[in-house]
């Protein structure tokens, strides 16, 4: 991989940013909404719920969280829809550059975009909730960067299903989160799901995110053991995105839908 | 560098867009690729810039053949251009010709973009964003994309399509000038039969994936009793008798 071809494609990417002031305040728009909406909601469990009574903050730090692999997975898409929209494609495609090397700088330029949105949103929620996400502490790093390996997963799942299928997929790339919220047991603990549930949403690396994110605000302890199993899941994940989306581009290649992608 | 093409074929769903087709460019010759819509242009251009597998046959640049030598050295010296591939609205000319210009490895980069906004009048909307150009100011903005990397091998895919006759001459006079100046192997689809008896040194016609004639535009026009190389497209494309 040769840095000066990931930097030029995460370049790319900056320029759109920095050269579009709606493009700036959308990305910092959806976080604080997101913020707003579930500060008052956690607002309202804390003045009718005794559970939530000691922990006023869970709710809005879990939705600060989801928001950043929303976020990062979003990112990535929209990075690559770009890329098919202004029928820049086929460009891109014929440059001397490896799939290795436009992975990376998608990845790059994802967490950057989604920093954009967490930081003023994380910020906000300090004065107008009293509620901080780095309460967590250090683990919050480890917990971010879990959700930031699988957010790229769902990307890349994503990209590979639009070289498979083509523009057309689009709609997916939009509902593709959605789908596993139920499973991620952001908001709720795992045990609300019945049993048979509960072993598939095991398998995903939300609910050892969100799980520990609950017990270090509400126990005061950290489980070292359930943020490494997160993040291992989330990179055995990432490995099979890759492999996904390079079978995507080989078939992509043979069915001849790379030069005409976005037409 | 040369290029040659060796019995290359590509089947989509039992339907062969482009079938058996053999030809050679020479170091620094221009060759036409003339055909009507859907006579396997794109395709044969998508399988040299290594977007397309071929089903079968090889694509042999410079001795080295595009399926297993290591594909990025050899686009490295390649570039491609078309009016229906564009560069991002957003960024401004010259953000686009940086990016391009970085991932293509040029060395002196600004001095390059500074070359190539003199030689094709980009100097005036060089920082205009590219999506609020006129169809002219793309185009040269897009050849300008071609030539960041100084190709040895250039392909255009109807370089002159949908510009004004005026806008037209421009470009093609400056392909013109840019090949005397610079070694460069060019492959020209068009439909502009004036445009591919100006720059080419020779001509290959296609019909349904399959190369029916090919020589130099003179050869080709007295080989099928016409004046001009309009006639001639006109005849092999509407006779149902196909020239071997």
């Amino acid at each position: 991989m040769r840095w000066h071809k990931i930097y030029a494609l995460c370049l790319r990417h900056i320029y759109l940013i920095s050269n579009s002031l709606p493009r700036i305040i959308d990305l910092i728009y959806w976080p604080t909404v997101q913020i707003f909406l579930w500060g008052f909601i956690s607002k309202f469990f804390t003045l009718n719920s005794e559970y939530y009574s000691n922990t006023v903050g869970i709710i809005l730090t879990a939705a600060i969280l989801y928001d950043f692999l929303f976020r990062v997975s979003i990112s990535y898409n929209i990075m690559f829809l770009e890329e098919i929209w202004s029928r820049n494609f086929t460009n891109l495609f014929i440059a001397p550059i490896k799939l290795s090397e436009m992975i990376a700088s998608l990845t790059i330029t994802a967490v950057f975009r989604s920093l954009i949105g967490l930081i003023p949103a994380a910020l906000l929620a300090i004065p107008l909730f009293g509620v901080s996400v780095f309460k967590i502490g250090l683990p919050l790093l480890a917990l971010l960067f879990s959700l930031y390996i699988f957010g790229v997963t769902l990307g890349l799942l994503v990209t590979a299903g639009l070289l498979r299928f083509g523009p057309s997929f689009e709609n997916i790339a939009w509902a593709s989160l959605f789908f596993l919220a139920p499973l991620g047991c952001i908001y709720y603990p795992v045990e609300i799901l019945p049993l048979s549930l509960q072993v598939i949403a095991k398998g995903l690396p939300l609910v050892h995110v969100f799980e520990e994110m609950r017990n270090i605000l509400i126990n005061n302890t950290i489980n070292y053991f359930e943020i490494f199993i997160s993040i291992l899941i989330s990179i055995a994940y990432f490995i099979f995105g890759v492999i996904i989306f390079y079978m995507a581009y080989f078939g992509a290649r043979v069915r001849g839908t790379l030069i005409n992608m976005g037409e | 560098m040369s290029i040659e093409i060796k019995n290359l074929s590509k089947k989509f769903n039992e339907v062969y867009a482009v079938k058996n087709v053999n030809f050679t460019i020479g170091t620094n010759k221009t060759i036409g690729l003339l055909g009507p819509n859907g006579c396997g242009k794109t395709t044969s251009i998508g399988m040299m810039l290594g977007l397309i597998k071929p089903t079968t046959g090889d694509i042999i640049i410079q001795n080295k053949n595009i399926n297993t030598f290591e594909r990025n050295k050899l686009l490295s010296i390649m570039n491609f251009a078309s009016p229906y591939v564009e560069l991002p609205k957003k960024l401004s000319v010259k953000q686009n010709l940086q990016i391009y210009g970085r991932l293509y490895g040029v060395k002196d980069l600004s001095l390059r973009i500074d070359e190539l906004a003199e030689d094709l009048n980009l100097k005036d909307f060089i920082n205009k964003k590219t999506g609020e150009l006129s169809s002219g100011q793309k185009n040269r903005v897009s050849l300008a994309k071609s030539l960041i990397n100084k190709p040895e091998i250039l392909l255009l895919d109807e370089p002159t399509a949908s510009l004004d006759p005026d806008i037209g001459d421009y470009v093609r006079s400056y392909v013109q000038s840019y090949k005397s100046k610079n070694k460069v192997t060019i492959l020209l689809a068009s439909h502009n039969m004036a445009e591919v008896e100006r720059l080419c040194d020779s001509v290959i016609m296609m019909k349904k994936g399959k190369i029916i004639d090919q020589g130099t535009s003179k050869e080709i026009i007295n080989r099928h009793g016409r004046t001009n190389l309009e006639e001639t497209f006109l005849k092999i494309v509407r006779s149902k008798d196909e020239v071997a």
